[in-house]
């Protein structure tokens, strides 16, 4: 199977299963390991900017279409291309068994890694303001009254913890599989959630600058807060299940 | 200690010719109006940056200060950034008094390393030294820019000078971070936030740190910085 033929026919037949895999039909763990091989990356190892799921003006007047372009096309993607680039290096380097060289690229690979895998999950849990309501029964908010009586409360922890970041940073609502319970988490940069602390991401928010600048200028809290109205439920509720 | 005393004091230990007294701090006022680096740095980000964020960290830092250990209403700010980089009990958040103070700092740094009609190439004392460390003015260019482009999220670059080693280096540094606390005196500083460059460049930092070096820094501040770090006690700046 020539690369070309990979690109063409076999990724994009990938994609659309992965869409069906990913499904409430199949049982959790089954669907979790399709879901695994048919992950973002496909087979040779290349990332690829994922479309997002509504048009840049979608997100309005929360988050302005401006902002949705830059950050897609810009920020999302130079992640993605220099993340590639490391791991063309990687391979460079395990194919040599250069160790060394294997250690040195971590930073980039975390980074830039990170900052793929974070967008990805951010663009779905994003949605039209209005369009997705927060359940009013079902695991999703059994999960948060558990741990913090209410959704308000949770969005109230969740905002401070947010606007708290100094500097480069994203606000993760996360399920604890050892625990069973769900928690709220900051990551510095671009350090993945389940890499670096093993709690699974369920919602996050991005509050790197360039998340609000232009919106909201240093006003991060006033973001924070607006943000809450276009966060889909619905999807990270799915993401709770799938991983119980 | 008389006034007199407390600056010169300040400027030998620390080598830098931007002085802060102890707290309450005052907001310093940008060294030009807010549209004088226009194009380069709008009116808008100048605004936003000097009384928005800068502004921010200099009331936090005096309400940390304020209720803090009696000890830190008597430290300049960079004696606050060293106490707490060495380890030393002040009673309050230290993280947040560190970054806040910091921010302070570096801030009114940055104001001063640029100026209207600034840029081009350093002259007189700095630019010999910068020829023997470095090779070369481009080489300089090469390794602040790579700092400058290199790091990652929020941070700064800086020229400074190392006292241990006497020679000038190139450093970054991440969040609020400040090379005082690595024992490298700074000459210039450059603000890699994206808040110092959203507005007029979006994600391209490399427009703003080529627009930074050619039409802003301001060579003639980091020239007194350097003889104010080179100078002994008497004040006589030593032959290097």
């Amino acid at each position: 199977m020539t690369t070309a033929a990979t690109k063409s026919i076999i990724a994009p037949a990938l994609r659309a299963a992965s869409v069906h895999v990913r499904s409430s039909v199949l049982p959790a763990s089954i669907s979790k390991s399709c879901a695994a091989h048919l992950s973002s990356v496909p087979p040779g190892g290349k990332a690829t900017l994922p479309d997002l799921p509504y048009d840049y003006a979608a997100l309005s007047p929360v988050i302005s279409a401006e902002t949705m372009e830059l950050h897609h096309t810009k920020h999302h993607n130079a992640y993605v291309t220099n993340l590639n680039i490391a791991l063309e290096k990687l391979d460079s380097a395990v194919s040599a068994g250069d160790v060394s060289s294997i250690i040195g690229l971590q930073g980039a690979l975390k980074f830039n890694g990170g900052g793929h895998l974070n967008h990805a999950l951010f663009w779905e849990n994003l949605c039209a303001k209005g369009s997705v309501a927060f359940p009013t029964s079902g695991p999703l908010k059994d999960c948060i009254a558990a741990r913090f009586g209410d959704v308000d409360n949770m969005k109230k922890e969740m905002s401070a913890l947010c606007v708290g970041v100094q500097g480069s940073g994203w606000g993760w609502l996360g399920y604890d599989a050892k625990t069973g319970r769900i928690e709220i988490r900051t990551c510095p940069n671009q350090d993945p959630l389940e890499a670096t602390t093993g709690l699974v991401p369920l919602l996050g928010i991005d509050v790197w600058e360039h998340a609000y600048y232009v919106d909201y200028r240093n006003v991060r809290p006033n973001y924070v807060n607006a943000i809450w109205d276009v966060i889909n439920w619905t999807k990270v509720e799915e993401r709770l299940v799938a991983a119980k | 200690m008389n006034p007199h005393r407390l600056i010169v004091s300040a400027v030998v230990a620390t080598g830098s010719s931007v002085v802060t007294y102890a707290a309450p701090f005052e907001l310093p006022s940008l060294p030009y109006g807010y549209d004088a680096l226009e194009p380069f740095i709008g009116k808008t980000t100048l605004l936003t940056h000097h009384l928005k964020h800068h502004a921010k960290y200099v009331a936090t830092a005096n309400t940390l200060i304020e209720s803090g250990s009696a000890l830190l209403k008597n430290l300049s700010q960079e004696q606050i950034m060293t106490a707490v980089s060495s380890g030393v009990e002040l009673h309050t958040e230290n993280v947040g008094l560190f970054n806040n103070v910091a921010q302070s700092w570096n801030h009114n740094f940055y104001w001063h390393s640029m100026k209207p009609g600034g840029g081009g190439k350093p002259r007189g004392l700095l630019a010999d030294k910068i020829e023997k460390d470095f090779g070369s003015y481009d080489k300089l260019m090469g390794e602040i820019e790579k700092a400058a482009m290199t790091t990652f999220g929020s941070g700064w670059a800086w020229l400074g000078f190392d006292k241990k080693s006497q020679k000038l280096v190139v450093t970054k540094t991440t969040g609020a971070g400040n090379p005082l606390t690595d024992g490298i005196t700074p000459m210039l500083t450059i603000d890699v936030w994206e808040h110092a460059y959203y507005l007029d460049y979006q994600e391209r930092r490399q427009n703003y740190v080529n627009a930074f070096f050619a039409e802003l820094v301001n060579w003639d501040f980091a020239e007194s910085n350097f003889i104010a770090a080179t100078a002994n006690d008497t004040g006589e700046t030593e032959e290097l």
